[in-house]
């Protein structure tokens, strides 16, 4: 018998994912620690800033709900790299790589896990805002769309998480890198406020920004307005960041557990 | 069938630090082979390599008949691993780490839930299956990772340090069950820092040190090569040391080691005591400890190496031997 077909490999890779989000019923508070901090986050950015930033919360609301989707997807792909890390520094990785399976599953199933929490963050964001008072200014196919396009980008930032994850000595410093470059990147976008809004120079940043550009999509594809070019933009970007970061991140996840 | 575990000439380096400088070793299928050593002799890296966790970089190694490098899928399918490196998930429970490598190793649904079960009864684990596994004690643990590794049935099990940092009745009962598994046909490699261990549990011995093998054996070989005991005498005053030092030396026929108003030489023979505090007394010499003490790890690289073991935190240990 050789090395586990595909099809033992995809098996294998749901079991693991099963794991890490078995590890949520145990430890019920990292479950609120991306449910509670996007809705927090669009709480407050809402009440307190809404009014000066749009004139009303409403008019708010419709603006920044695809923004703050959008940057709580890039807050919870900080959790792959944070489980990563754990499993290396823990030696739970250890025990895997030495199971006769196929020898992608343990990130894979990392991923997928990753996935099904930023499944979750997205619907919970939704539903708050509709509770807020967000209309759907589009279809309901604009919404799926939406959603697989920043789920898209989560797999391809995701990589750049499994780099840190690996990279970080231990996991704490895996939330502080992960989070300390994750905050500009978010923040000077257009997740909050629109561009037109800023001196020329930072605009010139802003739009390159591919936060921004995702954010620009998802506002189309849930709000109206133009969706193709910043849907390209995003589509390009992500998978830019997959063909630099997945090579880099497998590499020297190689390297770690072969010098360790 | 073959040796269960070959290895010749391996070697390994780590940035800077040569851990491994040609480390060969045999072990026959069903029997237990003690690979005894301090930390950073290089005796983590030998199990990493041989349990195909690493790679090494010269010599080679087949387990069960399969190369650890080119055929490390099958060698995986043999093996059963605990270390401190190959740990289980802390946070989920005893139970669910077991059904998850059943499920991982491709047993259905029912078959892994009554495996992790039956492990469980069999490491005494029931009362706290249900519980995560950072909540266990030093001992549980142990037996936890111990269970991980016997999900599959491993014809072949490598043991790293299985009871170092645990207690003595929770290293008793550790001994207890890996008896009971070379009992039914388990071949072993265990790694330690204790000569008791080895002694207890082994068929065949092996001392490594600085990433080389020193000796090899049976348990009985090599006592009767370093000395199976120590005579110890603590002088009463350092006039008398020198005095002391002749006597043990002359009732040992070994060069005492002199360390302050300690003095020790290795003693083949119980009957030596006795020689010597009769020894002691014509010559009017007086001291305040005599003990004839069992041969101890340190003692066996003594012998060996001419230096001492440090069992302590290593500064020089190799990078894989903390990971």
């Amino acid at each position: 018998m050789s090395r586990p077909g595909l099809l033992r490999g995809l098996q294998q890779t749901a079991s693991l994912a099963w794991r890490t989000l078995l590890q949520l019923r145990h430890n019920p508070w990292e479950l609120g620690d991306f449910s509670i901090q996007p809705v927090l986050f669009l709480l407050l950015f809402l009440y307190v800033f809404g009014g000066a930033i749009a004139g009303s919360t409403s008019d708010y609301l419709t603006f920044i709900l695809p923004g703050v989707i959008v940057m709580n997807m890039a807050f919870v792909t900080v959790y792959v790299g944070h489980g990563l890390n754990t499993d290396l520094t823990k030696g739970f990785f250890d025990r895997l790589r030495a199971l006769p399976i196929a020898p992608w599953a343990p990130l894979a199933g990392r991923i997928l896990a990753d996935l099904v929490k930023q499944a979750w963050s997205i619907v919970l964001l939704l539903a708050i805002g509709f509770l807020l008072g967000f209309r759907l200014g589009t279809s309901v196919g604009g919404l799926f769309a939406m959603a697989a396009l920043v789920l898209v980008f989560a797999l391809a930032l995701s990589w750049v998480m499994v780099l840190v994850g690996v990279i970080a000595r231990d996991p704490e410093h895996v939330q502080l890198f992960g989070f300390t470059a994750l905050f500009p990147v978010t923040f000077v976008s257009n997740v909050f406020v629109p561009v037109e809004t800023m001196p020329g120079w930072l605009q010139v940043i802003v739009i390159a920004n591919p936060i921004s550009q995702l954010s620009d999509a998802s506002r189309g594809l849930i709000v109206g307005g133009p969706v193709l070019e910043p849907a390209l933009w995003a589509v390009a970007w992500s998978v830019a960041i997959t063909a630099v970061f997945a090579p880099l991140s497998v590499w020297a996840l190689r390297r770690r557990i072969m010098n360790g | 069938m073959t040796t269960a575990i070959h290895a010749e000439g391996l070697c390994k380096r780590f940035g800077d630090t040569q851990a491994l400088r040609g480390v060969s070793l045999d072990v026959e299928p069903g029997t237990v082979l003690g690979l005894l050593g301090p930390n950073g002799a290089g005796k983590t890296t030998v199990v990493r390599i041989l349990s195909t966790l690493l790679h090494a970089d010269a010599g080679t190694a087949t387990v069960g008949g399969f190369d650890v490098h080119t055929q490390a899928h099958q060698v995986r399918q043999r093996i059963g691993l605990t270390g401190q490196y190959a740990s289980v998930d802390e946070r989920l429970t005893g139970r669910e780490n077991l059904i998850l490598i059943g499920r991982l190793l491709g047993l259905p649904h029912r078959t892994a839930r009554e495996r992790a079960d039956a492990l469980l009864t069999q490491f005494q684990l029931e009362h706290a299956a249900a519980r995560a596994a950072q909540t266990y004690s030093g001992g549980m643990r142990r037996r936890l990772d111990l269970a991980a590794s016997l999900v599959g049935q491993p014809q072949i099990l490598f043991l790293d340090e299985p009871t170092t940092g645990l207690d003595p009745r929770a290293r008793l009962e550790l001994w207890g069950l890996i008896r009971r598994l070379v009992a039914e046909g388990t071949t072993v490699l265990l790694t330690t820092q204790y000569l008791e261990e080895a002694d207890q549990l082994a068929d065949e011995i092996v001392v490594i040190d600085g990433g080389r093998v020193i000796a090899s054996g049976t348990a009985d070989a090599l006592k009767a090569r370093i000395g199976a005991r120590t005579l110890v005498a603590g002088a009463a005053q350092e006039a008398d040391v020198g005095g002391i030092a002749a006597a043990i030396g002359h009732v040992t026929g070994e060069a005492p080691e002199v360390d302050g108003l300690r003095i020790s030489a290795p003693a083949r023979d119980a009957d030596m005591l006795p020689a010597l505090v009769r020894a002691l007394d014509r010559d009017g010499l007086a001291v305040n400890e005599l003990m004839l003490r069992s041969a101890s790890l340190d003692d066996v690289f003594l012998a060996l190496t001419g230096h001492h073991a440090d069992t302590g935190d290593d500064a020089q240990a190799a990078p894989g031997e903390h990971p």
